[in-house]
This record gives structure tokens, sequence and C-alpha cells, in this order.
């Protein structure tokens, strides 16, 4: 079947199960993504992954008791053990020397090895019900029942509602705890609060993708968001979408591909959205950073070259031979053409046959670098008591990035003064 | 001897573990080996698709490559794309697990290897590879190969003791007096992942991290003296095993479970206990 086919199959009348499965999944890992963004804000993204392994002893006891498969039951475990994994960490953490890692680590293993005995003794028990219990190690979205899907999607939905409503605190405790304390919000009981909410995410979560997976769908949107905004309300949004359409995606390639397992289908669309917010996000991505790092070094290498420029030309020549800068300022030759072009191009300098002559435009923008250098020597002299000699190399680096704010500013602290440490004249 | 067999495997991954483990408590590092004992997995399964066999060496040599990739991942979440840690190495290790599920599910109809082995390991069963040591004493396969990498790591930490132990406790000073850092970084890094994975075949992904942080910790709370703490932590793993078998087998459960299980019970009593004397003495001391 070609891909195509697999798609208007999918969205066939007779199979509207699987339609209402895929939304329910993508529904799930909607909630996910939202209370994920929370998670990850407060660098917590261990902690989900204990949380997810630490539900299964809890299903595994609400089967034991129960002897039936009920979802209710089931989350109601869920929960419960989930709960109790955070308040194991936070004691311990609290009473012992160790470090939060080893805590985790310990704690996760633990509770996951609890699950797996009492699973393994479910399944010797001979039990008929109990077949398919085992699908929460790796999560079958897929095969989920229209009564599960329907109950889950609704308590999402109802989650990530809770977090609109809360969602004032929840951005505040993410950031700065004492601060929130200081505008009188109650905040041991926002922290409970977000736990039981993450832990009911987890506890659904869980079904879609399985317990060594459900770390993937509160972290993984939530990291790609962060490359596309500053914004948490956005965040919120893109993380949700990101989990939607991993959900949505997973449950498909699911079922074109015969019994494929879902959860790491849904963990990999998700893994390739990041990824692609990671590398392309406007503000914080890899490329956009190259992009700027970029431009930087640019900027600097013509400021650079038009301050030698210009100090050759303050020393009565008027016209400056490349040679000159390669001998006397050691540019390298092969970029100092370069960046002589775009000083042209820039309009601060021309060149007629080899020879550089500066013009009134480059001697200004030439001023404004060496003036910016000699304040900011002269504020570190000033006020971090510094040789005269250890001056210069701290300004060489600065002198690139000072704003005409900033420089406004120093001029004001250091009173318009007339001469550097070195007592060479500021350029005014 | 099928009793033997498991426990003295079981104990062999607890020795091992116990070795890099108390390294990573004391560097902050413990989920690092949680994100590798996963991320094994794709390594695992290419190379046997491409060996044909799960035969040692070469299945060793995609895990250890798959580790090493999910390290420099990890890192390239960190350094290149500025990432916070416990997110990039929550996205990678997922990551690498699902791919290597993924594959396992296309490929792996025939294979010895499952998902369920994956993470609780099938130590039940190491007695089905037996290979003759002399004349009728036999040892499992798996407990072979443990044996040798125990025999490595031992000597690479009594080698490299000094190295290990101040770029640990403190990497300012052994910055200052031009040890290099990065190297036992990577030196100890490269000892974790051929624990995790030759343990990770016989005991599934869970039982590596209980190995790797349980005993360590408890040991850690137990005595000061670094050395102590080493020896202490193998001591530890090696009754976990005992204990964690015989209630497996008591039990009728999961072998790898049950380890993991009583390791959490004897942190559980190691730490009620101390916090019980240390109120003893504020009483007195008040």
């Amino acid at each position: 079947m070609s891909i195509w086919q697999h798609i208007t199959t999918f969205f066939s009348a007779e199979n509207y199960n699987l339609f209402v499965i895929s939304i329910g999944s993508g529904i799930l890992c909607f909630a996910a993504g939202a209370v994920g963004t929370f998670t990850y804000l407060r660098k917590r993204a261990l902690i989900g992954d204990v949380i997810s392994h630490a539900v299964l002893p809890g299903v595994a006891i609400a089967f034991m008791l129960s002897g039936v498969k009920n979802p209710f039951y089931f989350l109601i475990g869920a929960i419960f053990s989930g709960l109790l994994s955070i308040w194991i960490v936070d004691y311990v953490q609290a009473k012992s020397k160790l470090k939060p890692d080893a805590i985790l680590a310990l704690t996760l293993s633990v509770f996951f090895g609890v699950g797996i005995v009492l699973l393994t003794k479910i399944q010797h028990g001979g039990n008929s019900a109990q077949s398919g219990l085992d699908s929460f190690l790796f999560g079958k979205a897929a095969s989920m029942n229209l009564f599960d899907v329907k109950l889950f999607s609704v308590i999402a939905i109802i989650n990530v509602v809770s977090i609109l409503v809360l969602l004032r605190g929840f951005s505040l405790i993410s950031f700065d705890e004492n601060y929130a304390k200081g505008l009188g919000f109650n905040v041991s009981v926002i922290k409970s609060l977000l736990a039981l909410l993450t832990v009911i995410t987890v506890a659904i979560g869980v079904q879609a993708v399985g317990v060594v997976l459900m770390a993937a769908l509160l972290i993984t949107p939530a990291a790609g968001a962060r490359y596309l905004t500053n914004s948490i309300p956005k965040m919120l949004i893109f993380s949700g979408l990101f989990g939607f359409v991993s959900g949505w995606v997973g449950v498909f390639i699911s079922y074109s591909g015969n019994g494929m397992p879902t959860g790491p289908w849904i963990v990999v669309v998700l893994s390739v959205i990041a990824f692609i917010a990671i590398l392309f996000g406007k503000q914080r991505g890899v490329l956009a950073r190259l992009k700027l790092r970029k431009a930087n070094n640019i900027k600097i290498n013509n400021e650079n070259v038009l301050k030698d420029i210009y100090k050759l030309a303050e020393k009565g020549t008027q016209t400056i031979s490349v040679k000159q800068l390669v001998d006397i300022e050691k540019h390298k030759p092969i970029p100092l053409i370069s960046v002589l072009n775009r000083l042209e191009k820039l309009d601060y300098i021309d060149q007629i046959r080899g020879m550089i002559i500066i013009n009134d435009k480059g001697r200004l923008a030439a001023r404004d670098v060496i003036r910016k250098h000699r304040l900011w020597e002269i504020y570190l002299s000033k006020y971090f008591q510094l040789d005269p000699d250890h001056l210069h190399d701290d300004a060489e680096g600065i002198e690139h990035v000072i704003t005409p704010e900033i420089e406004k500013h120093l001029i004001q602290l250091l009173d318009r003064p007339e001469k550097d440490p070195h007592e060479s004249e500021i350029p005014y | 001897m099928n009793d033997f067999y498991i426990i003295f495997t079981a104990s062999l991954v607890a020795i091992n573990c116990a070795l890099m483990g108390s390294f990573l408590v004391m560097r902050k590092m413990v989920m690092l080996g949680d994100a590798i004992s996963h991320a094994v997995l794709p390594g695992i399964f290419v190379a046997y698709l491409i060996s044909g066999s799960t035969a040692s060496l070469p299945i060793l040599v995609g895990a250890a490559f798959s580790g090493i990739l999910a390290t420099l991942l990890i890192e390239w979440f960190t350094k290149k794309a500025r990432m916070q840690s416990d997110a990039a190495i929550g996205v990678s290790y997922t990551l690498l697990f699902a791919i290597g599920i993924i594959l396992i599910s296309k490929f792996g109809q025939n294979a010895d290897l499952d998902q369920q082995c994956v993470l609780y390991g099938e130590i039940e069963y190491v007695s089905l590879w037996l290979k003759p040591i002399f004349g009728s004493f036999m040892l499992p396969k798996q407990s072979l190969i443990l044996l040798a990498v125990a025999a490595l790591l031992i000597g690479a930490v009594i080698w490299g003791y000094k190295g290990l132990f101040i770029t640990t406790f403190d990497p300012n000073f052994a910055l200052s007096t031009g040890v290099s850092v990065a190297f036992w970084h990577y030196f100890l890094m490269g000892g974790v992942s051929l624990t995790t994975v030759v343990s990770f075949e016989s005991v599934g992904a869970i039982l590596v991290i209980a190995f790797l942080s349980g005993p360590p910790a408890i040991a850690y709370l137990l005595v000061e003296d670094f050395k102590k703490m080493l020896y202490l932590a193998c001591a530890i793993g090696v009754f976990c095993s005992f204990a964690g078998y015989y209630f497996a087998k008591w039990l009728d459960v999961s072998v790898a479970g049950s380890i993991a299980a009583v390791t959490g019970i004897l942190f559980v009593i190691v730490f009620v206990a101390l916090q019980l004397r240390k109120r003893n003495v504020d009483v007195i001391s008040t």
C-alpha cells in the first residue's frame, strides 16, 4: 500500500475508532507537553523520568487488589505511587547528604524493580485478565479501547484547563519561588498542585508511550519549544502542539506499519520536531546563534582594521598601503583584503591601486571605537583599581559591544574625561 | 548449581557497577549512567543485524559505539545548543531507546533480543550457556565476560586511582596541578559504558541503574573514607544479589526486579536507622 492509500483508509468511515484513538493519543501528548513546560523550566526533567517509572507498581497493585483491568483503578494506583516517589525524592534529599542525581536514579530503579516483581507475580499467578498489563512498559496507544481513550482525553483536557487557571502561580514558581512567596502566593500549595497535575498527566501518558519513554513526552516538546519563544504562554502552546502532532502521527505510523510500536514512534517524531526547532529557532536556535556569531566576528574584524588605518593616518601618512597594515599591524593578508573590501562598501575608506585612504565617515567610525576603548580603560582603572598595563586586553574585547546607551552612561559616570590612563586623548 | 550461576553473575555485575557507581555518585553523574544504559540499545541491535550473531564481541562494539553516541549527543545539546543538562539527558536517551525498540520490532522477530529482556534482562537463563573452565567445573558465558571486565575495571581503578580521586573530589586543584580533568572524565565514562553494556545483556537496564546508584549511595551514608566506600559498596552489591535472588525464588518473580527491590529495602533500612540515631544524638546533645 502506498502512503496515500494508508492515509485515505486512515480517515475513512470504517476506521472511525482508529481516528478517535489517534486524536485521543494526540490529546494525551498535548497535555504532557503542556505540563512538561513547567517540568522543563524548573529543571526537573529527570523527576519526570522518575515519576513515569514509579507509576508501574501502583498500576500492578491496583490490578492485584481489584483483579480487573479497569483504567480508572490503574489511574488511582499510578497517581498514588507517582506522588509517593516525588515525596521520597524530596524527603531523602532534605534529610541526607546524598545528591539529587543518586536519589533520582535509586528511586527510579527501585520503584521500577518493585513494579517488575509485582508484574511477574501477577503473570505467574495465572489470572487470565492479566494479559496486556505489560503493555504499560512500552505503551499501546494504537490498541487502546474507545472508552479508555475518551476517559483519558477528558482527564487530559481537565489538566490543561487547570494549568491555564493556575498559569500565573506556576510561571512564578518556575523562576523565583521567593519572589512568588513575597507576592503572597502559597508556594507549597502551588508546588503540590503542579506535582499532582504532573503525576496525573504521566499516569495517562504512560498508556500511550509506556513507562520508559514517558519522560520524553514531558521534556522533549518543551525543550524544542524553548528555542522558539521566550514567553511561557507561547511555549505552552508550542509544546502542546508538538505533543499533539507526534501523538497523532505516532498512532498513524503504528497503524500503517503493521504492529509497529506506538510509543517509540511518538518519541521519534517528537524528537525530530524538537531537533528542527533547536536548529532553526529564530532567537535561540543553533543556526541563528551561529549566524549572530559570524556577524559579530565580521563587525569586530571591520572595526579592528579600521582603527589601525585611522591610527596610521593620524601619524601622518595620508595614504596607507596594504603592505603597511600587514607589516606594522600584523594583519594576515587574506582576510585583510576581504575586510578592506567590506570597509570600502561601507564607505569608510577608498582604495586606489593598493593604497588606502580613510575618509571622514571612516574617521568618525574609528574614533567611535577608540573612544569606547579608552572610556572602558578609565572605567576599569577607576572602579576596579586595575593597573594601567592590565587594561588594554579587556578593552580590546569590550570596545565592539558597548552600545551607544552604555557609552552615554559611561561618559556621565566618568564626568566626560579628557585623557585615558595611558595619557592618550579621548576623541569625542 | 543453577542458584550459584545466577548469584555469581549478579554479584559480578554488582561489583562492576559498585566500582563505577561510587565515582558517579561522588561526581553527581549517576543519571548519565542511567542514560547510557538505555541508549546502548540501538547499537546492540545494529551490531546484531550486521554480524548476524549474538556473539559478544560485535555486540560489545555496537553497544560501546552507541554509548559514545549518547554522550556526544548529550554534549552537543548542552554545549552547542545550550540546553540545560537534565533535559539534554532526558531528550537524548529516550530518542536512542525509542530507535532501538523500533529496530527490534521491525527486524528482530528472530532475535534473542526483545523488549522485556532489554529492561529486565534474562539472568534466569544464564545457565543455558555454560562453558567448561577446568574439567567438569563450568561457568556461564555471561559471567566469564563479566569476570574479564571486572578484572579490567579493578586494574583500571587501581592504576588510575589518584587521577580519578583527585578529579572527582577537587577538580580545581587537579586543574591547577596539570591533571587533565577531561581525560579522567572520558576514562570513567568509558568504564561506565563498558560496565552497562556487559551487564545490560544479563540483568537488563533497570538493575544496572539500581546497582550503579544503590550500593554506592548506601555505602556513602555509612562511611566517610572513599576507599572504604568502594569496598563496602561492592560488598553491599553482592549481598543484595544473594538476598534478591532468594527473595525472587521464594516469591517466584523476576530476579532482576527483586534484586532492585531488595537494594531499595536495604537503603530504606539504613536511611531510617541513621535518621533515628541522629534524632537520639540530637536529644542527648540538647
